[in-house]
């Protein structure tokens, strides 16, 4: 099968970001808290090529390190909401009846706070920190696994190959496991793909708006939030870590588009 | 049609009551004491044990409950601790500004989709496509707490043509719904295009054409009059997106609404507050997607609930 374009550009865009998150010392040339006072809000230069912030601290080294935070974030939160969706979904869509309604009204009562809005009184309650942040959106993003599991299990649980698998003796957990996650799995890694991209926007926010990661952590929506008093004398403090963010959402994006179009042509 | 919507608001009412109990367990039962995060750990015990007395946290949670669920029938969500007002009526004066720049965000969303999905879908592959292309990936890419300090650069201080911030006029409103709403233009654009290329394939157009109508009427007359239902379904939930999206904008335009706040409530540790603005949003998002249902079907009459 051919790699779409998308699919493509978003793999080099994404494989590029690990990289840099996982050599992130020997790229940036400096630490991300190593602070030199009298070098402050600094524009571009040899020794700093995107500047520094208001404690002198290297812009770039910082921005390099933040990719660090969010692919960790996006990926654990993600971790966290697809078992929790996982089991949710299975076992409404296997069991049916009232385990069925009563998970599924709890998911209605979860969709009923729009975006991030419940991630944010979450925050609030529990105090800032990255920990915080990653429980947060963990235990409120599972309900679209839940539901896309839960949907694929139902017209899956009448297939041939379910009912004699659980024929031949098959407990419910194995059958779950060994014959309906296989087949689930493809649909889930889309969406999780998507999903990655939205909690790296949302911990970006929750940072952004001083519940997220505390300082001198350097998350890419902290650093904004930073730069936001210094937008006047110093924009580059705006500029390197927002186009971080956008490239690492584009190349997610850009990788769920072409893993979708693959998926649903294979179903053809 | 009503035995419709009296069905829809009778299944909203669990949500209702759900979403209720699910802020105040939030509130009340995550670990960590209101009283000590509003007073500081420094307060004197007397002082703790009169505040959590006037805020009634001494009662038993289950009489909390109660006196909460009475509370919000009569549409009392308590007092601000620090406004020194009703939690509703703070609320309620917030609620204009909010409704302006989401409203304002939708339009300036419609505004950008509509001309740019129509001119990429009848011109697949030339400029205009490839330009709603990358626009679409973008618009969805960018986050809007770098969109709205950008646009603020650009346009309020570098070339100074609008208000960095605040409430006024249309140029106040320009920005923030710019930054609110260039996430839902992407999503539309990508739907009003796809929606065209596929009806345009269907056999009612063919018919539209051979009666030999011209292909302007045949795209705006016809094709994107039937892609319009899914556009409203996607308004519809994307309000939510707005909603949501609107504490961040009105964080960067100092917009004084519900958003702002929502932070303010959270900043100055103000519970009350918190939990009446987590649940006006989210009821008015409920709303919307009550009213999303009903026009869905007003304007597509295939559509039935009656099953």
């Amino acid at each position: 099968m051919k790699t779409s374009p998308a699919l493509a550009l978003g793999a080099i865009l994404l494989t590029a970001l690990i990289f840099a998150a996982a050599l992130a010392p020997a790229i940036a040339p400096y630490t991300p808290t190593e602070q030199s006072l009298d070098n402050d809000l600094a524009g571009s230069s040899r020794a700093h090529l995107l500047g520094t912030d208001k404690l002198g601290r290297d812009v770039l080294s910082r921005t390099v390190y933040g990719a660090r935070i969010s692919l960790a974030v996006g990926f654990t939160t993600v971790a966290l909401s697809l078992v929790i969706g996982f089991w949710v979904g299975a076992l409404a869509g296997y069991f049916g009846g009232g385990v069925d309604q009563t998970l599924m009204r709890l998911v209605d009562i979860l969709m009923a706070f729009p975006g991030i809005l419940l991630a944010i009184a979450f925050t609030a309650v529990l105090g800032p920190g990255l920990d915080h942040v990653v429980l947060a959106l963990g235990l409120i993003g599972w309900t679209g696994y839940a539901r896309l599991v839960r949907g694929e299990i139902l017209s899956l649980r009448e297939k041939e190959f379910v009912h004699a698998a659980a024929a031949l003796g098959g407990s419910p957990l194995r059958v779950v496991l060994r014959h309906l996650l296989p087949n689930v799995l493809p649909a889930l890694l889309v969406q999780a793909t998507f999903g990655v991209a939205a909690a790296i926007i949302a911990e970006g926010s929750l940072s952004f708006l001083g519940l997220g990661a505390e300082p001198p952590t350097p998350s890419w929506g902290a650093m904004l939030n930073e730069g936001r008093q210094f937008i006047l004398v110093a924009p580059h403090l705006t500029a390197y870590p927002g186009l971080a963010i956008t490239l690492t959402v584009l190349a997610l994006n850009l990788a769920g588009d072409g893993l979708r179009d693959r998926l649903e042509k294979r179903g053809k | 049609m009503r035995r419709f919507l009296l069905h829809r608001v009778l299944l909203l009412l669990p949500t209702l009551f759900g979403a209720v109990t699910l802020v105040f367990i939030l509130i009340h039962v995550v670990p960590g004491d209101p009283v000590e995060a509003m007073l500081g750990e420094t307060a004197s015990s007397a002082d703790k044990a009169a505040l959590a007395r006037e805020l009634g946290l001494d009662q038993p949670l289950l009489t909390q409950y109660v006196q909460f669920l009475a509370g919000m029938a009569k549409g009392d969500l308590g007092r601000s601790l620090y406004n020194q007002g009703s939690v509703s009526g703070l609320i309620a004066a917030r609620i204009p500004a909010t409704l302006e720049l989401t409203l304002a965000a939708m339009a300036v969303a419609l505004l950008i989709a509509f001309p740019l999905g129509v001119l990429a879908a009848t011109q697949r592959g030339a400029a205009a496509d490839r330009f709603a292309l990358v626009f679409s990936l973008f618009g969805l890419a960018i986050p809007n707490f770098w969109l709205g300090p950008l646009l603020m650069i650009v346009f309020s201080i570098q070339l100074g043509w609008l208000p960095v911030s605040g409430r006024g006029g249309p140029a106040h409103l320009l920005l923030p719904a710019l930054t609110l709403g260039t996430a839902m233009a992407a999503i539309l654009t990508r739907m009003i295009r796809s929606g065209l290329i596929e009806t345009i394939h269907e056999d009612y157009i063919r018919t539209a054409r051979a009666k030999g109508l011209d292909e302007r009427r045949v795209w705006l007359k016809h094709a994107l009059r039937n892609s319009l239902i899914s556009v409203v379904t996607i308004v519809g939930l994307q309000f939510g997106a707005l909603l949501a999206g609107s504490i961040v904008t009105e964080s960067i335009f100092s917009w004084p609404g519900l958003g702002r706040l929502t932070l303010q409530a959270i900043q100055t540790r103000d519970y009350p507050l918190v939990q009446g603005c987590v649940l006006a949003i989210a009821f008015s998002y409920l709303a919307v997607n009550l009213a999303t249902d009903i026009v869905y079907r007003l304007i597509d009459p295939r559509i039935s609930y009656e099953d």
